[in-house]
C-alpha cells in the first residue's frame, strides 16, 4: 500500500500530422523517454494502462500491440476510454492501482492517431460522442456544435463576444509557438482568428482544437520506489465527475456540473481553499477543446466568479505573470488534441513546469509547488481533475 | 475519394501494393481496403407512444405515477422510485429558447442539408428539448418564446419535431 504516488518519468511525442509513423512507433516515441527518465526498465513495470479512444484508427488492442512492440508482455494491462478525458482516466486507473497496493510501478500511455481516417469521418465520429439518438441521429450535432451551444448561452448571459473567445486562441497560440512539441508553433492575432470561417456559430476555425496524432507517457510509482528518484512530482489529489449524455437534461449551459463537482473533490482532498484556489497553484492546464470551454473552465475551477471568467482573458490574467497561467504549453488549441493522449500530456506538462524544465518563454514561476490539470470528456460528460505537487501533501 | 481509388488501383498494378504517398510528408501509407459501414438497430419498443404521438402532432413525455417526475426525452423507468411505473403525458409544446448554434461544418451523413441551426428550449412543462430551429437564426435571441412543431424532414421524409420562434 502506498498512499502517496509520484510521477517519476515522462515522455511526449511531437503532436501534429504524424503520417510519418505507425501507431506502435508513435507510442514508442513517448514510452522510451518515459522509461529512461524514470530510470526503470520494462521488467520493473507491474501494470500498464493505455488511454485510447480509437474508432478512427486501425488498431483496437493497443495494450497488446505495445506488449509486443515494447517488450511489456506478460504484464497486466487495460485500455481505458472516457472520451476526451481518456488520458486522465488512464492516470486514475494507475493511481488507484498503486494506492491499493496492487502495483508499485505503472506505465500510463495516452495515444491517438486520428489522421488514419479522413477528417469528415473524424467529424462524424466525434459528433456521436453526445447522446446518439436524441442529438446526433436526428439533429446532426458535431463536437464544435455541442460546445457552441455553451458559448452562445455564455455570450447571452454575460455579454461575452466572439472577440473575447478569440483572445483565448491568441494566448494559446502564443505559448504553442514556444513549445517545440506543439502542432501549431505559430502566433496568431485576434483579427486572424475572427476572419477564419465559421465551423459552428459562434465558433470559427480558430476557436477549435485540431485533429491530432500524438502520444504521451508517464511512469507512476509508489513512495517506496519514488524515494530513490530525484526528479519527480506527486499526485496530490484527483476529483472525477460525470454529467448527463444529453445536453437537454442539464440545468444550465454556462458551466459544466461535472467539472464543478470534480474540482470541489480535488481541492478538498488537496486541502486547497475553494474560495481562491489560484493562490495555491502555480498554473493550470485546462481543457480548451474550444476557446469558450477555457473561459467556462476558469469559472468551474473558481479562478473567477461566474460571469467573470471572460474578464480574466480580457485582462491577460492567464498569461505568465497574471492571476494564474493557463495552458502555457499551447493547450489543446495550439499543442493539439490527440484525444487519448491529452490527459497524459497535461501530466507531462505539470512535471515539466513544477520541475522548471519548460522551454524558455513558457516557464511559470514555481512558488507554491502545485499544478492543476482539468481534462473534460465530451461536453462535461466526464471531468477528471488532478492536482500535482512538488511535495507530497 | 474516387480519385484515391484510381491512384490505389494504379499503384497496385505498378508497385504491387495498395499504397499512396502522403502529400505533405511524403511518407508511404497503406490504404486499408477493408472499409466498414456502420448502421445500428436502436430499440424504441418501450417508447413507442412517443412516435405514435408525433404522428398525431403531439409531443409525449413519460411521468412517474408515484413521484410525478417528468422525463423528456421519455424514459421507461423512474430511477427515483425504483419499482414504480411511468405514464405517458402530452407536453404543451411552448417554451423559452435557451441556446443555439449554426452547424456550418456538418458530418458527412448530414451533407445533403444546408447549414442547420440546433437549439435547446425549456418547455413550460419544465423539461428541455433539443431540435432544429426553423427560420433565420440571426433573428432569434436566447430568452425568446418558441413553440415545438411536428414536421416531415425535408430530405429523409420521416416525422420529427422542430423549434419555431413565436
Ligand atoms: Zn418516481
Amino acid at each position: 500500500m502506498s498512499e502517496n504516488v509520484a510521477v517519476i518519468g515522462v515522455g511526449h511525442s511531437k503532436f501534429g500530422m504524424r503520417k510519418d509513423v505507425s501507431i506502435p512507433e508513435l507510442a514508442w516515441e513517448a514510452i522510451k523517454p518515459a522509461l529512461k527518465s524514470a530510470n526503470v526498465e520494462q521488467k520493473d513495470i507491474d501494470f500498464f494502462v493505455v488511454g485510447n479512444a480509437g474508432m478512427w484508427s486501425s488498431e483496437a488492442a493497443i495494450p497488446a500491440l505495445m506488449a509486443e512492440y515494447a517488450d511489456l508482455a506478460p504484464k497486466g494491462s487495460m485500455r481505458v476510454e472516457a472520451a476526451c478525458a481518456t488520458g486522465n482516466a488512464a492516470i486514475r486507473v494507475a493511481y488507484t492501482a498503486i494506492q491499493s497496493g496492487e502495483a508499485d510501478v505503472v506505465l500510463v500511455l495516452g495515444i491517438e492517431k486520428m489522421q488514419e481516417s479522413p477528417n469528415p469521418n473524424v467529424i462524424e465520429l466525434i459528433g456521436r460522442f453526445g447522446s446518439y439518438f436524441w442529438e446526433f441521429e436526428n439533429f446532426g450535432l458535431t463536437f464544435p456544435g455541442y460546445y457552441a451551444l455553451h458559448a452562445t448561452a455564455y455570450m447571452a448571459k454575460y455579454g461575452a463576444t466572439e472577440e473575447d473567445f478569440a483572445k483565448i486562441a491568441v494566448k494559446n497560440h502564443y505559448y504553442g509557438a514556444k513549445n517545440p512539441l506543439a502542432q501549431f508553433q505559430k502566433e496568431i492575432d485576434v483579427e486572424t482568428a475572427l476572419k477564419s470561417p465559421y465551423v459552428a456559430w459562434p465558433f470559427k476555425l480558430f476557436d477549435c482544437s485540431p485533429i491530432t496524432d500524438g502520444s504521451a507517457c508517464i511512469i507512476l510509482a509508489s513512495e517506496e520506489v519514488a524515494k530513490e528518484v530525484d526528479d519527480k512530482i506527486w499526485l496530490i489529489s484527483q476529483g472525477v465527475g460525470t454529467g448527463t449524455a444529453n445536453l437537454s437534461r442539464r440545468e444550465e449551459f454556462t458551466s459544466l456540473a461535472s467539472a464543478r463537482y470534480a474540482a470541489e473533490i480535488a481541492y478538498r482532498k488537496a486541502g486547497i481553499d475553494v474560495d481562491a484556489p489560484y493562490k495555491h497553484l502555480d498554473g493550470a492546464n485546462v481543457h480548451d477543446c474550444f476557446t469558450a470551454a477555457e473561459v467556462i473552465a476558469y469559472e468551474d475551477l473558481r479562478f473567477a466568479k461566474p460571469g467573470e471568467g471572460v474578464q480574466l482573458i480580457r485582462d491577460e490574467q492567464t498569461y505568465i505573470g497574471g492571476r494564474i497561467p493557463v495552458n502555457i504549453d499551447g493547450g489543446l488549441k495550439a499543442k493539439g488534441h490527440p484525444i487519448g493522449a491529452t490527459g497524459v500530456s497535461q501530466a507531462v506538462e505539470a512535471y515539466k513546469q513544477l520541475l522548471s524544465k519548460a522551454e524558455p518563454g513558457r516557464q511559470a514561476d514555481i512558488k507554491n509547488g502545485r499544478w492543476l490539470a482539468h481534462n473534460v470528456g465530451g461536453t462535461g460528460h466526464y471531468t477528471y481533475i488532478t492536482i500535482y505537487g512538488l511535495d507530497k501533501k | 475519394m474516387k480519385e484515391l481509388k484510381e491512384i490505389v488501383e494504379k499503384n497496385i498494378a505498378e508497385f504491387g501494393f495498395p499504397v499512396v504517398q502522403d502529400e505533405k510528408s511524403n511518407a508511404l501509407q497503406w490504404v486499408d481496403l477493408r472499409e466498414l459501414r456502420l448502421r445500428y438497430f436502436i430499440c424504441i419498443e418501450n417508447i413507442k407512444p412517443f412516435f405514435e404521438g408525433l404522428r398525431e402532432g403531439k409531443l409525449m413525455a413519460t411521468k412517474c405515477k408515484e413521484c410525478g417526475r417528468l422525463f423528456f426525452p421519455p424514459q421507461k423507468d423512474c430511477p427515483s422510485c425504483m419499482d414504480s411505473e411511468v405514464e405517458w403525458v402530452e407536453l404543451k409544446k411552448e417554451g423559452v429558447l435557451e441556446t443555439l448554434t449554426v452547424l456550418f461544418v456538418r458530418p458527412p451523413s448530414f451533407s445533403a442539408y444546408d447549414p442547420y441551426t440546433v437549439a435547446i428550449a425549456k418547455l413550460d412543462d419544465g423539461v428541455r428539448i433539443t431540435g432544429w430551429l426553423k427560420g433565420d437564426p440571426r433573428s432569434v435571441r436566447p430568452g425568446q418564446r418558441v413553440k415545438v412543431e411536428v414536421s416531415r424532414r425535408e430530405k429523409e421524409g420521416y416525422l420529427m419535431y422542430e423549434i419555431v420562434p413565436l
